[in-house]
């Protein structure tokens, strides 16, 4: 199911599946490895709940929600997980 | 004058502790992305001869989303260092071989640095450098900045290159069919304008990009004196050979 | 047949036209993707991963220095610790070097005598130049050879980003970029560094919101003023370890109102004259990298004095004899200095401080690291026989000239607050290139510092306090 990336709990495995932002932001996260097709790890929430970071290409990378909350992924179920 | 070797690399990933190393400065390093904002030079002499090092700003890419980027690939293009170490963080390879790969579509002059060898052999990562280097068409060299690991085999590597004992044939991306197409077809019309001045297929890619910023530095670069918006630091430094 | 540049550039945009409408929306993507993919089939194949050896700390120190529980309290009593470990660590270096110092000024005054050298080069040479450059020495190199290498560790460690991570919501809603905590913890070693580091801050509104409110985080030159004055005034009741204890307190409750004024100042200003929304944002959270301790600890202890010493000469010496032949040059029968200070003390008096403590503010404009210095000069250069030898006599000192504890915490909070030192300022303008917003880094930090300062002083005059 299609969640956006601030949804998702810490630990969960995403498979991004669309960015819903345009212009420069666009192409910076696309450059950080937010691509489609890619699989993230939900990392760690800050203190106060907003920026979270997501393991992406063996880098950690803290987005506030302006930015999580537009970017869209599924989270993988465990098998596939297991398999990785 | 001198030649020139610019240091690229993603944020932290050890180049200016690699540039002190090299050049025997002080310039501030720390475990946070983007500690470097002002862009250095210093000296190196080798067994053979010396040369100019420039540390970069580190960059997640050079397709000019910020002003760092466009520094780091203006610096690339425009002002042709004879050679490029592009400094990876051997913990995430994956990440930085991105970078990497861009670089080797704009320079054949280009020599891979895998950093932090040491923390990569904590981890229990494996990296097989001849294996890559075939892969990639340049010469690769582990190393560890911090604890002077691999650095003479690196100072060979770079004499060698200078004196073009060593040929490179960097490895290209190969894009989908659509797109090598579109770039073949503007090749011979970018080669006429800029001759074998810059890399055109890099150019062609960038174009289809559209790329405005690249655009309007090209279009300065055609017209009269090249401006760059480097804004330089540069010390002066005693010279520091290394022997052993 | 060559082109001349012009037809090249003809021909440049057409091709960039041309390009253009072959451009399609996902060329981006597809291109991105293309290359990370690459990037993993090449690195499948010559890299190898020893799953076993990554580290429980790897992976699982996030969880607790982030963590919802323990994320501010770590932060919180990590200043704490390295704020007690420098006051603690300081005193006794300090105490060595006092004394090596008037050892040597002794030598030095015989010296003068044996040579009947005039009363007036004496002056200049031992009790202007001499004294101040050496009082420099002795009030900042002891808690810098302190704290920097205990900073400079946790910045090798990879903390500063937590930090930055675990503040991000507050300087969200403060309409500030979250890499302005990586500026601001720059900040408590150099403001000057602080504002070329600024630079990572990439909107050109949240890089001047970040400038502006940089030296409300206390730098080098302050620390030792802030620590000196906690330990006298505010920990007096307490002697030993619980006076170091108490003087950490109250440098930490100074720093965390600091950091409050930048998160306030910082909200005014997206509010008016800096407004909008907050910029696109992301924040790289490197893997801890056990830093070389020894080397970080003795490349920054010497990197740092060998800073403290050279400014000691350069800023504080022409300006501990400036200090001096102020205080010695008289017109009428009292000296310039005393005009000068007789001409503040109103209004100083208004804001809990004194004419002298504001005019070493302003004599101090080159560098915050001799204000105390210059203070403490004006004060014996007119008439108090006190005999400072040691720190402990400097309390004396402030006594004779009427000091309470109020007059300490205005200080201390002055410091904290006013403009930004000198070569503060023309890395502002540098940066700002614009004469505006480096009087407004001027005007705004000094219009709040005398503004809290004031009401301090008259709520606790009126509810008789002091
Ligand atoms: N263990 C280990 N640490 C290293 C090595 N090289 C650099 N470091 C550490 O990695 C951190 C980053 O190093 P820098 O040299 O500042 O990195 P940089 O690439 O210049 O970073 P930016 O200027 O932000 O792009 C520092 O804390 C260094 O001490 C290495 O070979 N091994
Ligand atoms: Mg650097």
């Amino acid at each position: 199911m299609q969640q956006t990336m601030d949804q998702f709990q810490v630990g969960d495995q995403i498979r991004i599946t669309k960015l819903e932002l345009d212009g420069v932001m666009r192409r910076r996260l696309l450059d950080l490895g937010f691509v489609p097709g890619v699989i993230v790890t939900v990392f760690q929430k800050s203190p106060l709940g907003d920026p979270i970071a997501y393991q992406v290409f063996q880098t950690i990378i803290a987005l506030r929600k302006e930015e999580s909350s537009l970017i869209y992924g599924e989270k993988i179920n465990e098998e596939v997980c297991i398999h990785e | 004058m001198n030649k020139r070797i610019a240091l690229a690399g993603n944020p932290n990933t050890g180049k200016s502790t690699l540039f002190n190393l090299l050049t025997g400065l002080k310039q501030h390093t720390g475990n946070w992305p983007g500690k470097t904002v002002a862009h250095a030079e210093g000296e190196l002499t080798t067994e053979k001869a010396t040369y100019q090092i420039i540390d970069l700003p580190g960059t997640y890419s050079l397709y000019s989303n910020s002003e760092d980027e466009e520094v780091a690939r203006n610096y690339i293009i425009f002002e042709k260092p004879a050679l490029t170490l592009v400094v990876l963080d051997a913990t995430s390879i994956e990440r930085n071989l991105n970078l990497a790969l861009q670089v080797m579509e704009m320079t054949s002059q280009v020599i891979v640095c895998i950093n932090l060898i040491d923390e990569a052999r904590r981890k229990g990562i494996e990296i097989d450098a001849k294996k890559m280097s075939e892969q990639l068409g340049v010469p690769v060299i582990l190393l560890s900045a911090r604890e002077k690991i691999g650095i003479i085999q690196l100072l060979k590597t770079i004499d060698n290159m200078m004196e073009r004992k060593i040929t490179t044939k960097p490895f290209q991306i190969a894009y989908s069919d659509e797109i090598e197409q579109k770039i073949k077809q503007l090749e011979p019309h970018i080669k006429k304008v800029f001759g074998d001045d810059l890399p055109t297929r890099w150019i062609a890619l960038r174009l289809l990009d559209n790329d405005q910023s690249l655009f309007d530095e090209l279009k300065s670069y055609l017209g009269q004196d090249k401006q760059t918006s480097i804004e330089k630091v540069i010390y002066s430094n005693k010279e520091r050979s290394y022997g052993a | 047949m060559e082109l001349n540049s012009s037809q090249k550039i003809a021909q440049l945009t057409d091709l960039y036209r041309q390009a253009a409408t072959q451009s399609t929306t996902t060329l981006r993507d597809e291109i991105v993707g293309k290359i990370y993919q690459t990037s993993q089939e090449l690195s499948e194949k010559s890299v190898n991963y020893d799953k076993r050896k990554t580290t429980w700390l790897d992976k699982n120190l996030d969880q607790i220095l982030t963590s919802k529980t323990f994320g501010f309290p770590i932060m919180l009593l990590m200043l704490g610790i390295v704020i007690y470990l420098t006051i603690a660590g300081a005193n006794y270096p300090g105490v060595a070097i006092a004394n090596l110092f008037s050892v040597v000024e002794g030598w030095l005054t015989s010296l003068f005598e044996w040579m009947h050298a005039p009363d007036w080069l004496y002056g200049i040479l031992i009790e202007g130049f001499y004294k101040g450059t050496s009082w420099v020495v002795t009030v900042m190199l002891p808690p810098m050879a302190i704290f920097f290498p205990m900073f400079a560790l946790l910045e090798n460690f990879g903390y500063l980003p937590r930090v930055a991570f675990n503040l991000d919501r507050f300087f969200k809603q403060s309409g500030a970029h979250g890499k302005q905590s990586l500026t601001m913890t720059m900040g408590f070693g150099c403001n000057a560094a602080a504002i070329m580091s600024s630079r990572i801050v990439e909107s050109p509104r949240e890089r001047m919101i970040a400038i502006l409110t940089n030296n409300f985080v206390p730098c080098n030159g302050r620390w030792p003023t802030l620590i000196l004055l906690a330990g006298l005034f505010m920990a007096a009741g307490f002697s030993g370890g619980m006076n170091t204890f108490i003087s950490a307190g109250v440098v930490v409750g100074i720093v965390l109102f600091g950091i409050a004024m930048t998160l306030f100042v910082s909200w005014s200003l997206s509010k008016t004259l800096l407004r909008g929304v907050p910029s696109h944002y992301t924040l790289e959270l490197p893997p801890y990298r056990k830093p070389k301790i020894w080397n970080t600890i003795i490349r920054a202890t010497l990197d740092k004095s060998v800073f403290v010493l050279k400014r000691a000469v350069v800023v504080a010496a022409p300006a501990s004899i400036i200090t001096w032949i102020l205080a010695n040059i008289n017109i009428g029968d009292t000296s310039i200095l005393q005009h000068f200070v007789g001409f503040l003390d109103p209004f100083a008096q208004s804001l809990g401080l004194d004419g002298f403590i504001l005019g070493a503010f302003i004599l101090g404009f080159p560098a915050n690291e001799i204000v105390l210095p210059i203070l403490l000069m004006g004060y014996l250069a007119t008439g108090s026989l006190v005999d400072v030898d040691s720190m402990n006599n400097i309390k004396d000192v402030f006594l004779a000239h009427g000091w309470t504890w109020l007059t300490a915490l205005n200080m201390m909070l002055f410091s904290l607050l006013h403009y930004p030192c000198g070569t503060t300022m023309l890395n502002i303008w540098k940066e700002t290139k614009s004469i505006k917003w480096t009087f407004a880094a001027f005007a705004i930090p000094t219009g709040i510092a005398i503004i809290t300062t004031f009401i301090i002083a008259q709520v606790v005059r009126a509810f008789g306090l002091v």
